[in-house]
């Protein structure tokens, strides 16, 4: 079996996100980019299954320039077999993502899909879903724990109410939750393999995928300021204070 | 507690402007080195730094190593941070390919040492010296020694120490006493060492002691010195760690700083004898050590520089964050609004940023002392390493004492008190000016072996090509300011260096007296000369496209106030040193 993972180059999470004074868009301005770090659970998860047996190769896959090679490089160091860029210098959103993966899935023929819940750039948290519409195969999201068995996969994933258990029927797409698993530190001698590993870049055009968007971005703009918060004393004054400001 | 990011920003200007580091690979033939797998390594240990290690540092302050029934006990947490640290490969970096090294250029050793020094000075300081003993054994022991030993050590199982200092011998190492009595195919050593960094833990299955001892009718003085390897573990018929050899941690030091770093007295041959073997030929063991100095040296600078960042990242959230000023409608501002904190900042930022950019410069010319084809060339690299040697250690640490120390002036009050944690960098940066050789003979190197020996000629290269720097700078109008006052400090250099010539011949107090002011005053104009070089690239790059832009124009406008303040400093080091030793000397020992 081949597992597919996505992965997106990112604004760093340590970085205090700048927006831009004319609202346009981030400041990315020499800001330092990685992989999304949810992408990141994916692939280690991807890692493991792999290394435990239960598939055979691992590949990762980006869309964006050839600067998101980078990253496509640390997917390769913390172990992936091989990289394919989607080359496009479009901003892609999340439908066009998830019809040029549809693509590559097409020719690859993976057994698992498996995705960061969602990127934390945007926040979209749509491409999983729509890909595994557009391939037509189960989907499981927010996935915290993972257990593979022949034909079909028992998903447990972070709910509003807690946690439910499903089971898909492979292949299938997968979203990954933050506590799923904690990554590993890439291995300073993977990091010089991974400039071996095999890295092939297909234009989105050959794909046969558009870049539009079917979303307009009106503007960007930095969340307001907290405001300063008040001790409460019991229960009772909270709810007081709340019904005060109108909240309940 | 306080996140430590790595700087990479500035690296990556220092390796692809400075150093033009692509070319400098290409040219030496290393076809699988580049920026861009540097950049990769920096990323990752960066991570490392930043999640596991950094987070450690403060908890060694307070929970400094112990010493128990058996041995000495490290910081909770480093065990664990070691591992990590050893699976993730680090130790083998720089290290040769033949015993599972990655054999990479020392200046991506030094890029990376930065980031875990930055993180923990007195973690840091364990593979630092497994680093040093490995180079050590690997340049001067047997194939046998070097067979045995080194593939666990260059993995990271194993780590190692190195045992010099002794109670009547520190500064001067010509008065060590230890001795070593030969026993069939090993030798017995027996004495005490103090000071022992790392000289016991449990970390790691076996540590290397290197040991510098005294054969039986060796000659007196530094040329009857050898050097020994000396297990913590003798080694099995299987090549593992077996039965314990005769060397024991016997007490630790309580200190000012890097409270987690164990510094060891050290007792050999108590029960009979520890069992070493030599490392190298009889007799020469200090010029074994001698061969590595320049990189212990210029590491130990890299610590200097180190601390200061940590100090003035941490220094810098704290102006952001600290509201002292209030405006005219009641509301309050943060500290960094006010002249003198941004002048405070500003030194903190452009020294550090000076320091990083000479202490990179000089690795790399150990790298090209090594890589050059000539032989000339060769000779050429290797000669400007030893000078640049004593100004990067001497230099950067002493001015690191002035950095932590705005760090915790930045902090007001709280920078007073351990809370914060600004305190620790500047307690844990004093021992960078006394370990590896004092300032005092930081200086000593400088004038008489590095200078005086060579009739100054190595530094007329140099000054020379500082020139070289100032004239192209006053081709810019924007830098003409910085270009005249750079190419004073150049000349500042060139009366220094003539002053020295004539007079140290009058007296043996002449050059002692004079030399840690000529090392300080040589480092001011090396900053000044790679602050000088920055704002060049950074002009070119912001006149073309090319680059970050808000980086650039700061990257400017540290080198503009690096000129401003740090520089001028070379005018009052040239005062001091051509008032000579006169003042210095002239009071009887009874009249102090
Ligand atoms: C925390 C710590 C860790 C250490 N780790 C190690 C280690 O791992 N291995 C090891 O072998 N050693 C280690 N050392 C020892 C260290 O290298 C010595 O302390 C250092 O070399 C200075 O020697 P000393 O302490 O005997 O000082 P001294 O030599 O007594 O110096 C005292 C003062 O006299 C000055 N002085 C001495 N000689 C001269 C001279 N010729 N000209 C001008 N001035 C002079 C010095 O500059 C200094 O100011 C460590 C020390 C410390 C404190
Ligand atoms: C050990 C100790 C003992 C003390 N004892 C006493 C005591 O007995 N009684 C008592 O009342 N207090 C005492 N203090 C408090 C001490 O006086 C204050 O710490 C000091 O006044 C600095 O104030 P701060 O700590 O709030 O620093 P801040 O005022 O927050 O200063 C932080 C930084 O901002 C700079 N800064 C602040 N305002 C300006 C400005 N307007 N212009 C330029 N720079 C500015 C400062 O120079 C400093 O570098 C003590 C403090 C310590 C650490």
């Amino acid at each position: 079996m081949k597992i597919l993972v996505g992965i997106k180059r990112v604004v760093d999470y340590n970085v205090r996100i700048r927006v831009l004074s004319d609202g346009s868009g981030v400041d990315t301005d020499g800001v330092k980019m990685s992989v999304n770090p949810f992408d990141e659970i994916a692939l280690e998860e991807a890692l493991r299954i792999r290394d435990a047996g239960n598939a055979e190769e691992v590949i990762v896959v980006s869309a964006g320039g050839d600067e998101c090679q980078q990253q496509l490089r640390t997917g390769l160091a913390m172990g992936a077999d091989r990289a394919i860029q989607i080359q496009t210098s479009a901003d892609l959103q999340p439908l066009s993502t998830a019809r040029a993966f549809l693509k590559i899935i097409e020719r690859e023929d993976p057994g698992l899909v498996l995705l960061g819940k969602q990127a934390i750039d945007d926040d979209n948290s749509q491409t999983a879903q729509m890909l595994a519409a557009l391939w037509d195969r189960p989907q499981a999201t927010f996935a915290s724990k993972l257990e593979l068995d022949g034909q079909s996969a028992t998903v447990t994933r972070e709910v509003d109410a807690g946690l439910e258990t499903i089971e898909v029927d492979l292949p299938a797409v997968i979203s990954v939750d933050l506590r799923l698993n904690e990554p590993r530190f890439v291995k300073l001698p993977d990091i010089m393999k991974a400039k071996r590993k095999p890295l092939d870049v297909i234009p989105l055009e050959e794909l046969g995928v558009a870049a539009e968007g079917n979303l307009e971005v009106g503007h960007y703009a930095p969340p307001p300021q907290r405001e300063k918060g008040i001790m409460v004393e019991d229960a009772a004054q909270l709810v007081e204070e709340l019904k005060n400001r109108g909240l309940i | 507690m306080t996140v430590y990011n790595h700087p990479y920003k500035d690296v990556e200007f220092l390796f692809s402007e400075l150093l033009d580091f692509d070319r400098m690979c290409q040219e030496a033939g290393l076809e699988d080195i580049n920026q861009e797998l540097v950049s990769a390594i920096l990323d990752e240990a960066g991570r490392l730094g930043t999640e596991v290690i950094a987070p450690l540092n403060a908890i060694g302050d307070r929970n400094g190593a112990t010493l128990g029934e058996d041995g000495v006990q490290e910081t909770p947490g480093f065990a664990d941070a070691y591992r990590q640290y050893v699976d993730s490969g680090w130790p083998s970096l720089t290290a040769g390919e033949t015993y599972g090294g990655q054999g990479m250029p020392k200046l991506v050793g030094a890029a990376v040492a930065e980031i875990w020094q930055s993180s923990s000075l007195a973690f840091s300081l364990c593979p630092l010296l497994t680093g040093g003993a490995i180079e050590a054994i690997a340049a001067h022991g047997s194939d046998e020694l070097k067979e045995t030993y080194l593939p666990d050590m260059v993995s990271g199982q194993w780590t190692a120490t190195m045992n010099l200092t002794e109670s009547a011998a520190g500064s001067d190492l010509a008065a060590v006493a230890s001795r070593a009595v030969p026993e069939g195919d090993h030798y017995l050593i027996s004495g005490q060492k103090i000071f022992i960094s790392w000289g016991d833990h449990q970390m790691a299955e076996n540590i290397i002691h290197l040991v510098l001892a005294r054969l039986p009718n060796a000659p007196g003085g530094v040329k009857g010195i050898s050097l020994f390897l000396v297990p913590k573990f003798l080694l099995d018929e299987n090549g593992r760690p077996g039965q314990r050899n005769d060397v024991y941690c016997v007490s630790l030091e309580h200190k000012l700083g890097i409270h987690a770093s164990p510094t060891c007295v050290m007792n050999f041959g108590d029960n009979g004898g520890a069992v070493g073997y030599l490392v190298g030929e009889p007799h020469n063991g200090l010029a074994a050590m001698f061969t590595m100095m320049n990189d212990a040296r210029q590491g130990t600078g890299m610590q200097g520089l180190s601390l200061s960042e940590r100090s003035y990242q941490q220094a810098l959230e704290y102006a952001k964050e600290r509201l002292q000023g209030t405006r005219s409608d009641g509301t309050r501002y943060p500290i960094i609004e006010f002249p003198d904190v941004r002048r405070m900042l500003m030194m903190m930022k452009s020294a550090t940023e000076a320091m990083r950019g000479l202490a990179y410069k000089a690795a790399a010319e150990i790298d090209l002392s090594h890589w050059a084809k000539d032989p000339r060339e060769a000779r050429r690299h290797a000669e400007r390493t030893s000078l640049y040697t004593p100004i990067v250690k001497g230099w950067i640490t002493e001015l690191a004492q002035e950095i932590t120390s705005l760090g915790i002036q930045v902090h007001g009050g709280m920078g007073y008190v351990e809370e914060t944690g600004s305190a620790q960098h500047f307690r844990d940066a004093r021992i960078t000016t006394i370990y590896e050789g004092t300032t005092g003979i930081q200086g000593l190197d400088l004038v008489g072996r590095k200078i005086l020996a060579n009739k100054g000629e190595i530094l007329r290269d140099l000054l020379d090509e500082i020139e070289v720097t100032a004239d192209a700078m006053s081709a810019d109008d924007s830098l003409a300011g910085q270009a005249s006052a750079l190419k004073q400090a150049v000349d500042n250099g060139r009366e220094a260096r003539a002053w020295l010539l004539d007079h140290a011949a009058e007296n043996r107090d002449v050059a002692g007296g004079v030399s840690v002011n000529f090392m300080l005053l040589m480092g001011y104009i090396c900053g000044g000369w790679v602050m000088g070089q920055a704002a060049l690239k950074a002009c070119s790059l912001l006149a073309g496209d090319g680059g970050n832009e808000s980086f650039l124009r700061a990257k400017r406008v540290t080198a503009q106030f690096y000129s401003d303040h740090l520089l001028p400093r070379v005018g009052s080091h040239l005062a001091t040193v051509k008032a000579g030793a006169d003042s210095i000397m002239a009071l009887d020992v009874e009249q102090f």
